[in-house]
């Protein structure tokens, strides 16, 4: 639980018509290797958010290492339901399987616990969308919005006062963003240190859609939210030279 | 020789099973219920190798249940279905595979719409407007296929159901005398008379 209170926020709102994910990464720099999450894949560095499933996706705060081998077995268990019941997992049973897995580990073999919090954000057919967060010792819950990692008292409590029930994906989108710079170490909010996912619908298959955000993107996204203070920078560079 | 056919209609679908149970040349019942309950909206009929039948629809029936009572939710009809199918296609190829052939029905409750899947002993699966298995299968079918309408009422489905019992009772050598007729659509399951 202390190595969580100290590991990159992630911060997770649910709207009527999907669910947003953000994510503060603490391994950055300039000489990290990023072509991976600019090309391949399907987007995000694979250090805070991770596709879990088509409806599901998963952000992760804690051991980096414990989260990875985490995040392989909910994917297996995800597809493990798809083989047997040939339909996408439901949100909370896959969220229960990761706790029973992780609830084995405080009780069983004379092992530690895994130090790892999820925000899991997803869609089925029966709940619609869904946000839960599990902990080390295996519970978990359904949130409308909420925070884990570094800061997240702070992040709860900004959450508890903006958000509304009704809320669409655009204002959620918004939202989250704001509390994210309020509560983020750094000066300015930009795609390296922000990793950010959007689950929706498709409009016309109907199917659930995750997007997890490619830095190009979260830039572009940031500036139409009017977050980044680049341009101000540059002026600044402009008017001292 | 058993006998079931089954038909979806508006918002249901109807599944009638024989109720002879025989051995050899010797009826030893003519009220046997061969059509089970899975959960609140999931029937399914089966008919094959006499002890597999009921050994495997309960077992299919008690984890149907357990999953309803571990998951808050039942499985839908298509989750089911595909469950039922896994267990057969694993068990064909086994020790010693169950022999059952299954008509299962149900009523999905997220998207409000009713399923009919045809399912063998080898594991193949169809879902389908209409179904039918054993010898009364050869009579069923060409019926179904004149006089079946997707959208038909519970009254119209009754009829054409009739008309499948009928045709059976006058052309199969050694015909089943009643049935149990049963449908599920978005109130439950329950029993019909006809």
């Amino acid at each position: 639980m202390e190595a969580i209170s100290h590991a990159g926020t992630v911060l997770g709102v649910l709207a009527k018509d999907g669910v947003v994910l953000a994510a503060e990464k603490k391994v950055t720099g300039k000489l990290l290797d990023l072509s991976s999450s600019k090309e391949g894949g399907y987007g995000g560095s694979g250090e805070k958010i991770f596709l879990l499933n088509s409806n599901v996706i998963g952000g992760v705060a804690g051991l980096t290492a414990d989260a990875n081998s985490l995040v392989n077995y909910c994917r297996s268990a995800a597809q493990k339901h798809l083989l047997t019941y040939n339909e996408d997992i439901p949100v909370e049973l896959l969220a229960q399987r990761l706790c029973d897995l992780k609830q084995g580990y405080t009780q069983y073999g004379g092992l530690r616990p895994f130090g790892v919090s999820i925000l899991y954000a997803g869609y089925d057919a029966h709940y619609n969308f869904q946000l839960y967060h599990s902990d080390p010792s295996g519970n978990y819950s359904g949130w409308k919005a909420t925070c884990i990692g570094a800061n997240s008292g702070t992040a709860q409590s900004l959450l508890k006062q903006e958000y509304k029930d009704d809320i669409t994906v655009k204002d959620a989108v918004g939202l989250v963003l704001r509390t994210m710079s309020k509560t983020m170490d750094s000066t300015t909010l930009g795609s390296e240190k922000l990793e950010f996912a959007v689950l929706t619908l498709d409009p016309e298959t109907g199917a659930p859609r995750a997007k997890i955000y490619r830095p190009h993107e979260i830039d572009a996204l940031l500036l139409s939210e009017g977050l980044t203070k680049k341009d101000e920078d540059k002026d600044a560079e402009m008017k001292s030279t | 020789m058993e006998t079931s056919f089954a038909l979806t209609g508006k918002g249901y679908v109807l599944i009638a099973a024989d109720t002879t149970a025989a051995r050899s040349i010797v009826k030893m019942k003519v009220d046997e219920d061969k059509i089970k309950a899975l959960g609140p909206h999931l029937l399914m009929a089966y008919s094959g190798e006499p002890g597999d039948t009921v050994q495997f629809a309960e077992y299919v029936e008690r984890n149907i249940r357990l999953y309803q009572i571990r998951n808050t939710y039942s499985l839908r009809p298509s989750a089911a279905a595909s469950w039922v199918r896994r267990s057969l296609a694993e068990s064909i190829r086994s020790r010693h595979p169950y022999s059952v052939n299954l008509l299962l029905g149900g009523y999905d409750v997220a998207s409000h719409d009713p399923h009919l899947y045809w399912i063998d002993y080898l594991g193949t699966i169809a879902e389908v407007p209409f179904a039918a298995h054993g010898y009364g299968s050869y009579f069923a079918l060409s019926l179904l296929d004149r006089y079946h309408k997707p959208d038909a009422s519970l009254e119209e489905g009754v009829e054409t159901l009739k008309r499948c019992i009928a045709e059976v009772a006058k052309r199969l050598v050694v015909s089943p005398g009643t049935y149990k007729v049963k449908v599920v659509d978005k109130d439950g399951v329950r029993e019909i008379e006809i």
